[in-house]
C-alpha cells in the first residue's frame, strides 16, 4: 500500500515538532527516516500510525494508497507498528504477545483458536524464535523481545509497517543481523516499510529510499546513493559520513564569499609526497595522526598556513608507499568537492587543478587563497 | 606500555580481600545484618505485644474463652465488622481505582487540590471523622434530610458504619495505585491500540493485569483499617447491640468493665480471623505478580 502525508505539521505546546512535511512512498518500498535526535522523526512516524494527530485535519492529510485516513484511529488504519523499546506485554507468554492481535478482532471475524495458534507458529519460525513461544518477555534477549515485537506487528497482515529505531537498543553485532534479516524479509512479504534511524549506515544499507530530516522539515528524499553523492544541502553532506569543511573564499574581494562552504570526503582526498608537482593548486598540509586499524587508514592533517585541521582517507596500501609520520609535510589534492554558496549547492572537480562548477565562475585559486 | 603496573594493580586489588568471592553474592550486601534488624523490629513493635494478647486471653479456662467469643453478642459483632469492612474496602477499590485513574491521567482544574484532599481521612482524628459524618447524616443533617425519605438511614444503622468506613480506607486504594498508574507505560497502550484492541479490552487485559497487585494492596490496606477502626465508628453506628455494635467496641467495653481477659478472649479471635484475611489476600497478590508482572 502506497503511503502519502500532504502538508503534516504538529506543535506541542509551542515547540514545532514538524512543519509541513510532506512524504510520498510507493508500494512496497522500505524506506527509512534519518535525522538527529528531536528532528521529528518519531512524531511522523506516529502520526502515520495515527497515534497522534497532526494540528489541523483540513490542511494535512494522510492517505493510504490513495484513501484519506488522517482522523482514522490507529486500530482501523492496518499498521503494523513496532516501539523502539518493543513495548511488549509483559505479563504475557510470546505466544499470548503475538496472538493478541488476532484475539482482538470481533468475535465473527475472529479466527479460531487453533488457526490463530497455527498462525502464531508461523510468525515465530518466520522471526526465528521457534520453541520460544511459552517464554515471557522478561525472559528474551533484546534481539529477540525486538523479534517479538515485529512477529506481533505482523500477524494482523498489516499493510503498512513502521518502525520506530528497531535496532537502536542492540549491540552492533546483533544490530547487522537484524538489519540484514529485515531486508530480505521485507523483500520477500513486500510490505511497505518506513523505518526511523539516526544510524546513517544502516539507512544507507538497508533502505530504498533514504528520507533526511532536520529540525522537523524534510532535508531532503532520494535512493542512497543520490543522498549520499548529491545532498542538497550543508545539513545532508555533513550528517551523511564524514566530511571536510573548509570555509572557502576566506581573503577574497567579496564579503558574501566569506559564507561559502567548501566540503570534502576524506575519501576523495589525495595525499602525494610534498615534492610532487603535478597540480599547481595543490594544498600543503602537515600531517598529525596516521591511525592504520582497519580496512583504511585515516590520516589526520592540518592545513599548512591556516592550520585548518581534516582528515584523509587512503589505502593501507599507500600509506605504506607515502611512509606517513607525524610532521611531515605533504600535497593534497582534492578530487571531488562539493560547494554551497550561499545554501546553492554546486557540484566541482578539480582533478586538472582548475575548478570546474556548473554555475559558479570561483577559481580554485580564490577559493584555496 | 605499562602492562605490568596495571595487571600488579589488578592482582592486589583482588588479593587484598583475601576471600575468593562467595557464590550467590547480591550487588547490595548486608542481607544478614539487614534481616536481622527487620525480625527484631518487627518483634519489639508487633509480635510481641500482640503475644501479650493471648496471654492474657489464656488467663481464663477454654470453656469460658469459647463461650465468650461465641456469644451472640460478640458473634453479630463480628458479622458486622468483617462484613461492613470488607463492602467499605470492595467500594473504595472500586472507585479508588477510578478517582487514581482520574488523577494519574487527566489534567483538569482543581487537580492538586483534589489530590491533596485525598489524604485527610489519613491526618484526620477519627473522632472528628465520626462526629462530622454524623451532623451530616443524621436525620435533620445535610445530606440525611435527602436520604431519609428514600429510606436511607445513614446514622446510627449499619449504613453509617459502611459509610464511615469507607471514608477511612478511601486514600489506601487511591495512594496505592497512583505510582503504578504513574509509571506505566504509555507505549503499551498504543500497541494494543495498533494492534486494534478497543478500551476495554486494553484496559482488562493490559494494563489491569500490572495495576492488578498494587490494587489488592490498596484492598487490603483499606480493608485492615476498616476492621481496626473504633473513633469515628462509635459516633455514627449509634452503638446498639447485635445491630450496630462493632468488634472494637466491644472490646473496649469489656475493658473498662475491667474483664480484661475476656476483652482479650475477643481481641485474639479478631486478630486470627485479620491475620487469616490479610494472608489470604496476600496470597492472591503473589499470584496476580506471577502473571508474568514481577518477572519484568
Ligand atoms: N508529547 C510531546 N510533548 C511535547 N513535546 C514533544 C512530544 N513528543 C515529541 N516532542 C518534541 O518534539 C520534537 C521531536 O520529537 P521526536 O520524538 O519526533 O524526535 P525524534 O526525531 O524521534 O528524536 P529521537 O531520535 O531522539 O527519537 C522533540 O523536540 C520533542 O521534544
Ligand atoms: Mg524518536
Amino acid at each position: 500500500m502506497s503511503i502519502k502525508a500532504i502538508q503534516i505539521s504538529k506543535t506541542f505546546g509551542t515547540f514545532k515538532a514538524l512543519e509541513n512535511v510532506s512524504l510520498e512512498v510507493p508500494d512496497g518500498k522500505l524506506v527509512s527516516l534519518l535525522g538527529p535526535s528531536g528532528s521529528g522523526k518519531t512524531t511522523l512516524l506516529r502520526i502515520l500510525a495515527g497515534l497522534e494527530f497532526p494540528d489541523s485535519l483540513e490542511t494535512s492529510r494522510v492517505l493510504f494508497h490513495g484513501k484519506d485516513v488522517t482522523a482514522a484511529p490507529a486500530g482501523r488504519r492496518g499498521v503494523g507498528f513496532v516501539f523502539q523499546h518493543y513495548a511488549l506485554f509483559k505479563h504475557m507468554t510470546v505466544e499470548s504477545n503475538v496472538a493478541f492481535g488476532l484475539n482482538s478482532l470481533p468475535r465473527k471475524e475472529r479466527p479460531a483458536k487453533d488457526v490463530i495458534l497455527t498462525r502464531v507458529c508461523e510468525l515465530l519460525q518466520l522471526v526465528h524464535l521457534d520453541g520460544l513461544g511459552g517464554r515471557y518477555p522478561s525472559e528474551l534477549s533484546g534481539g529477540q523481545r525486538q523479534r517479538v515485537a515485529l512477529a506481533r506487528a505482523l500477524a494482523m497482515n498489516p499493510k503498512v509497517l513502521l518502525l520506530d529505531e528497531p535496532f537502536g537498543a542492540l549491540d552492533a553485532k546483533v544490530r547487522k543481523d537484524l538489519r540484514r534479516w529485515l531486508r530480505t524479509f521485507q523483500e520477500e512479504i513486500k510490505v511497505t516499510t518506513i523505518f526511523v534511524t539516526h544510524d546513517q549506515d544502516e539507512a544507507l544499507e538497508l533502505a530504498d529510499e533514504v528520507v533526511v530530516m532536520n529540525n522537523a522539515r524534510i532535508e531532503q528524499v532520494g535512493d542512497p546513493q543520490t543522498v549520499y553523492d548529491r545532498p542538497v544541502s550543508p545539513f545532508v553532506i555533513e550528517f551523511l559520513g564524514n566530511v571536510n569543511r573548509f570555509v572557502a573564499g576566506v581573503g577574497s574581494e567579496t564579503k558574501d564569499r566569506e559564507k561559502d562552504v567548501l566540503y570534502v570526503r576524506p575519501h576523495d582526498v589525495e595525499l602525494e609526497p610534498e615534492d610532487h608537482e603535478t597540480h599547481a593548486y595543490a594544498l600543503k598540509a602537515k600531517v598529525q595522526h596516521v591511525f592504520s586499524a582497519g580496512n583504511y587508514g585515516r590520516v589526520a592533517l592540518e592545513r599548512v598556513g591556516t592550520r585548518e585541521p581534516f582528515e584523509a582517507e587512503v589505502s593501507r596500501e599507500r600509506l605504506r608507499e607515502l611512509d606517513l609520520v607525524p610532521g611531515r609535510v605533504v600535497s593534497v589534492i582534492f578530487r571531488h568537492v562539493r560547494l554551497f554558496p550561499k545554501g546553492e549547492f554546486l557540484e566541482a572537480d578539480i582533478r586538472d587543478g582548475s575548478l570546474v562548477a556548473s554555475t559558479s565562475s570561483f577559481s580554485a585559486k580564490t577559493m584555496y587563497s | 606500555m605499562n602492562d605490568t603496573s596495571d595487571s600488579n594493580d589488578i592482582s592486589s586489588a583482588f588479593g587484598r580481600g583475601g576471600k575468593a568471592p562467595r557464590a550467590n553474592r547480591r550487588v547490595l550486601p548486608g542481607f544478614g545484618l539487614s534481616l536481622g534488624f527487620a525480625v527484631s523490629y518487627l518483634s519489639l513493635i508487633v509480635l510481641i505485644p500482640l503475644a501479650g494478647v493471648f496471654l492474657r486471653a489464656s488467663e481464663i479456662s477454654w470453656e469460658e474463652f469459647w463461650s465468650i467469643v461465641t456469644s451472640r453478642r460478640v458473634v453479630a459483632s463480628y458479622k458486622i465488622t468483617f462484613g461492613i469492612s470488607l463492602a467499605a474496602a470492595a467500594t473504595n477499590a472500586v472507585f479508588g481505582l477510578i478517582a487514581a485513574w482520574v488523577l494519574v491521567r487527566y489534567s483538569f482544574p482543581g487537580r492538586r487540590i483534589f489530590d491533596a484532599i485525598v489524604d485527610l481521612p489519613f491526618a484526620l482524628p477519627t473522632a472528628v471523622a465520626g462526629i462530622a459524618l454524623t451532623t451530616i447524616y443524621a436525620e435533620n443533617g445535610f445530606l440525611g434530610q435527602y436520604l431519609y425519605p428514600l429510606g436511607l438511614e445513614t446514622a446510627y444503622s449499619r449504613i453509617g458504619i459502611y459509610i464511615a468506613l469507607t471514608f477511612i480506607g478511601l486514600p489506601f486504594v487511591i495512594r496505592s495505585l497512583q505510582p503504578v498508574l504513574e509509571s506505566l507505560d504509555k507505549e503499551v497502550e498504543e500497541a494494543s491500540a495498533t494492534l486494534g484492541a478497543g478500551r476495554w479490552r486494553t484496559f482488562f487485559r493490559v494494563i489491569f493485569p500490572a495495576i492488578l497487585p498494587a490494587w489488592l494492596t490498596g484492598f487490603s490496606l483499606a480493608y485492615a483499617r476498616a476492621i481496626g477502626e473504633y473513633g469515628s465508628i462509635i459516633f455514627i453506628s449509634g452503638n446498639m447491640p447485635l445491630r450496630t455494635e462493632i468488634t472494637p467496641l466491644i472490646i473496649v467495653q469489656r475493658l473498662e468493665n475491667f474483664q480484661v481477659a475476656q476483652a482479650a478472649a475477643v481481641a485474639a479471635v479478631m486478630l486470627v480471623a485479620s491475620f487469616a484475611i490479610l494472608l489470604v489476600i496476600n496470597v492472591l497478590q503473589r499470584w496476580s505478580e506471577s502473571l508474568g508482572q514481577a518477572r519484568g
